[in-house]
């Protein structure tokens, strides 16, 4: 499989009063081909801005890419000035992205037509009626029914599960090579959650897409996901196939994670255990392993130590820690 | 914003119900209707109340215009007759019905002073004062709009410094001392305009124009530099809203951005200021007027106020009524065309 986006030593930071925000702190990684590769994480350790980076969306003030290298078709995204035209030329209509917010992610002033139209109209170089036409296919592509009536509508005429189908809309409306969903489903009610994301699953199967599925939702990056990166404090610690992290999780962050999921393969009365502690302030960070403090496997080498870098622990399996967790696991479990 | 309500829809709303667009028409209209009635009771009680408020004020018309017109040493019988003669004697209510009456029928009534019909002179006087109004809307908004949106998309720069400072002292300068300065530098010192007075379109359309820029530089000021601290501030809080994000992720350039997507959220908060920004223009007019020696309504309010000349006080005081109210309604309308959540309810 072919690397369609590949990410490295991504460094973004905040300039705020009380400091500056490391929110991504030397992450790589990379999305092949057709593939659907997942972030998860608890909330506020990067995985958005991590994301907005690779767009180079991210707002400055206060934000600020200061290092690292986006690989697209050959070229540094980087390398393109924030707002040029280079830029702009991959946003929309190479890669797109889906936010999180239904509800504010819209225009509210302008009708859905005219939101899905225009990035066909500055991409595709298609003409507005045209646009238009090709809008309400994508509407209905999305499960919008009467989408020829619907499509002047404004967004506050949508429900918040029929505002993020438009949203998909958008997102596909150039045909991307990739998509970026930024939990996509997370601001729903569990039954629109399933629908969409299988709604998202087939359309970039369909388009031969890849899709960059971000969530802090275990159960959901299981679902869809043949890769997962997961993220803690701006970094990645654990990064493999979905059921390789899912049998031999090799991070105390993803084993703590992965007790908070409820499985099938388990017995029902298991209790499910959320991480005790905070995600740490991304400002002022110890310069030891960041989830150190809720860690429930630390050694003495883990106080001591710089923090461990991501090393692989298995053919396309790596994670970033001193403890060997596999046999420590094993241990405990006998 | 009385009688308008955003519609906020609720994430769980059924996505089958499509009864808004069509329902939109006929809610303008009746909206329309309800508002025509409403304004007609507001303007009722301003009646009511500058009628009573005029007749509050220490004084008497009638011995104040004897006084003013050298007429001492009339008879109390005479001035008797007089108080008579503009119906000044019979009970209040029966004074304001009278009154009523006549404005229903384009009769504002009779001023004690010029004993003249006081409807002939207001309109006479009205497109002045409406004339230096209008240009100073337009001023305001062809300057306040384009500076404020400026100041918000260079925020921080020189320009966005420039812009707030100037602002500030914009709505804190007060206007007849402005007048008196522009008529010391540019009449008396410059030489480039005339210092005061108004001439007819008609007449002489350059002096007409030339004495115009000051007191529409002057009854815009507060307006301009409002309007541009308003558009600042709204353009950039829309500039952090998602939608905006979600238009950037589109690939469109900052132009779009701003004026495709950012300006027609940021002006809606804009509209409000416009509309306190035509009133206080009606209401500084009286200053303007004076600063200047415009005959215009307001000056005209200046005066009758100080002669207590009921009739005309009356007549003013409700056509500025009738035009703030007039400006309320087609602020709440321009509100429901540049946001299409609003629903009139
Ligand atoms: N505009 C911003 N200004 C300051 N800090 C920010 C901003 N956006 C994100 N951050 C910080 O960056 C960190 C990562 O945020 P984010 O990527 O949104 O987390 P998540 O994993 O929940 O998507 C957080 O600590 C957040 O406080
Ligand atoms: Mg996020």
């Amino acid at each position: 499989m072919a690397i369609l986006l590949d990410v490295k030593n991504l460094q973004t930071r905040f300039d705020t009063e009380a400091g500056v925000v490391k929110a991504v702190d030397g992450v790589s990684f990379h999305i092949n081909e057709q593939e659907i590769v997942g972030f998860v994480g608890e909330s506020g350790c990067g995985k958005s801005v991590t994301q907005l980076s690779v767009m180079q969306l991210i707002p400055n003030p206060p934000g600020r890419i200061i290092g690292g290298e986006v690989w697209f078709d050959g070229k540094d995204l980087l390398k393109y000035e924030r707002n040029g035209s280079e830029m702009r030329s991959v946003r929309g209509s190479k890669i797109s992205m889906i936010f999180q917010e239904p509800m504010t992610s819209l225009n509210p002033v302008l009708t859905i037509s005219e939101q899905i139209g225009e990035s066909m109209q500055l991409h595709l170089r298609l003409n507005k009626a045209d646009a238009r036409k090709r809008a309400v296919e994508l509407l209905s592509l999305v499960g919008i029914p009467a989408a020829e009536s619907r499509i002047d509508d404004y967004p506050h005429q949508f429900s918040g599960g029929m505002r993020q189908r438009v949203m998909i809309a958008i997102g596909l409306a150039c045909n991307p090579r990739l998509i970026i969903a930024d939990e996509p489903t997370t601001a729903l009610d569990v039954t629109t959650q399933a629908v969409l994301l299988e709604l998202i699953k087939d359309l970039v199967k369909r388009f031969n897409t890849s899709l960059t599925l971000v969530t802090h939702n275990l159960g959901v990056v299981a679902r869809y996901a043949q890769r997962i990166y997961v993220m803690y404090a701006g970094r990645i610690v654990e990064a493999g196939p979905t059921n390789e992290i899912f049998a031999h999780p090799r991070h105390p962050y993803t084993v703590g994670l992965l007790k908070c999921v409820p499985r099938l393969d388990q017995p029902r009365d298991k209790q499910l255990v959320p991480i005790e502690g905070l995600p740490p302030n991304l400002i002022k960070m110890p310069p030891m392993c960041a989830f150190l403090p809720r860690c429930a496997y630390r050694i003495n080498r883990c106080e001591k130590s710089h923090w461990p870098p991501l090393t692989p622990v298995g053919e396309h399996h790596s994670a970033a820690c001193f403890v060997n967790l596999e046999a420590t696991l094993e241990n405990d479990d006998k | 914003m009385r009688g308008l309500t955003r519609k906020m829809s609720s994430p769980v709303r059924s996505p089958f119900r499509r009864d808004l667009t069509g329902l939109k028409e006929s809610d303008v209209t009746t909206y329309i209707v309800r508002r025509l009635l409403q304004s007609i009771v507001v303007l009722l009680l301003v009646s009511i109340f500058v009628f009573l408020a005029i007749r509050l004020m220490p004084g008497d018309p009638i011995k104040l215009m004897v006084y003013e017109s050298n007429l001492t040493g009339l008879s109390p019988q005479q001035l008797a007759d007089l108080r008579h003669e503009y119906g000044l004697d019979k009970p209040l209510a029966l004074q304001y019905l009278d009154w009523l009456g006549g404005v229903l029928q384009g009769n504002l009534g009779i001023s004690v002073f010029t004993k003249t019909p006081v409807a002939k002179e207001i309109f006479r006087r009205l497109p002045i004062t409406f004339e230096i109004g209008l240009w100073s809307l337009l001023l305001s908004i062809v300057i306040g709009v384009p500076v404020g949106i400026i100041s918000a998309v260079r925020r921080g720069t020189w320009i966005d410094q420039l812009v707030v400072t100037l602002s500030n002292i914009g709505v804190t300068i007060p206007v007849f001392w402005l007048g008196v300065i522009l008529m010391l530098v540019f009449s008396l010192y410059l030489k480039w305009l005339p210092v005061m007075g108004f001439t007819p379109l008609t007449e002489d359309p350059g002096m007409h124009f030339k004495q115009l820029v000051m007191p529409v530089i002057c009854s815009s000021l507060f307006s301009v530099a409002a309007l541009a601290r308003q558009t600042r501030s709204s353009m950039l809080e829309v500039m952090h809203q998602d939608y905006i994000r979600t238009a950037w992720s589109k690939g469109l350039n900052e132009n779009a951005i701003i004026f495709k997507h950012a300006l027609k959220n940021g002006l809606i908060p804009v509209i409000t200021t416009l509309g306190l920004s035509a009133r206080g223009i009606v209401g500084g007019s009286t200053v303007v007027e004076t600063v200047f020696s415009i005959p215009g309504m307001g000056r005209l309010l200046v005066s009758a106020v100080s002669n207590l000349d009921y009739a005309y006080v009356q007549g003013i005081i409700l056509i500025i009524a009738a035009t703030v109210v007039a400006i309320n309604v087609l602020i709440d309308i321009v509100y429901g065309w540049a946001d299409p959540r609003i629903r009139y309810s």
